[in-house]
């Protein structure tokens, strides 16, 4: 897949992730996995760089007696989501026309 | 290998980057390790799925302006004296140039390298603008009547044309591969500065 393209669905994956409730490092890795692999240096280049674009923020508790980050979704993240579905839509139109064509042509 | 083994290692590796950079990795890569062990996994399991530590360090660096590390290593740990100052400029006619015959020397590799996809770019070119050439002749000639000298640019034009092919299919592996290269020699600065570095132990 294009690196570019792949950086971009990353990104919108991560915040899938974190949309319905908060989640931690691993978890976020374990959500993705059926769907796409994530190394642990790539989630927290990813983490960054949504914590400072500020769609996401970061909070650490206590758990289990140590210390655990857990990363919560705000609303420029959630109009991120949702602007990520319009921009598919119009992808799938043209997907559609593109397989539309190589079918008229078989 | 043991957690604290690898987290020691990563931080070793990462000496030259700033220190809250490096803390904040070491315990981002301390949790991921701990979340896998109440899983289940045993430690060295844990570890293991994390991947080769020098791999971790590498990709790290590979995502870390290189502008990051320079600033963090000519950044003075303590406050400079005022004859260090005196001594910085009075050997600035020493250090300053040797300053630039590097920087120049690193330059000129980035140059040389890219040189060699520029030439061979330039020789696709011509390969092209030959085979058009040819054909053109061809039919010039072709047009007055001169078949033999007709032929002969035609045969011309169409191995040029053939050979452009070729040549575009090796012009772009070797872009390919000076692409990896410079990339290559870029983590490689970054090593030269990252790594090593003891003295703030």
């Amino acid at each position: 897949m294009d690196i570019q393209l792949k950086r971009g669905l990353l990104d919108i994956c991560v915040l899938a992730a974190i949309k319905s409730r908060d989640s931690y490092g691993y978890k976020i890795i374990k959500d993705m996995k059926p769907y796409i692999e994530l190394s642990e240096s790539t989630l927290y280049t990813i983490l960054k760089r949504l914590e400072n674009a500020n769609m996401l923020t970061v909070r650490t508790a206590e758990h289990g007696g140590r210390l655990r980050k857990y990363y919560h979704i705000t609303e420029i993240g959630l109009k991120r989501i949702e602007d990520f579905k319009d921009e598919w839509k119009e992808i799938m139109s043209i997907y559609q026309f593109v397989t539309k064509e190589e079918e008229d042509n078989d | 290998m043991t957690k604290s083994e690898f987290l020691w290692q990563l931080r070793n590796g990462l000496q030259g980057l700033p220190r809250d950079d490096i803390e904040e990795r070491v315990n981002f890569y301390s949790e991921m390790i701990d979340d896998r062990m109440e899983e289940g996994l045993s430690e060295a399991e844990a570890v293991s799925e994390i991947g080769d530590v020098n791999t971790v360090v590498a990709q790290i660096l590979e995502e870390t302006p290189l502008a990051k590390i320079v600033k963090e290593k000519v950044k003075p740990s303590r406050a400079i004296k005022v004859w260090e100052i005196v001594f910085l400029v009075l050997g600035s006619p020493i250090w300053l140039s040797l300053l630039i015959a590097a920087f120049s020397i690193f330059l000129a590799v980035y140059i040389v390298i890219w040189s060699v996809v520029i030439a061979l770019w330039s020789i696709e070119v011509s390969f092209v603008a030959c085979a058009l050439g040819g054909f053109v002749a061809a039919a010039a000639f072709a047009f007055r009547g001169n078949v033999l000298i007709a032929l002969a640019m035609l045969s011309a034009g169409i191995c040029l044309a053939g050979l452009s092919i070729l040549m575009f299919f090796a012009c772009k592996a070797v872009t390919k591969a000076m692409v990896w290269l410079t990339g290559k020699i870029a983590l490689g600065i970054k090593t030269m500065f990252v790594g090593k570095g003891k003295k703030n132990d």
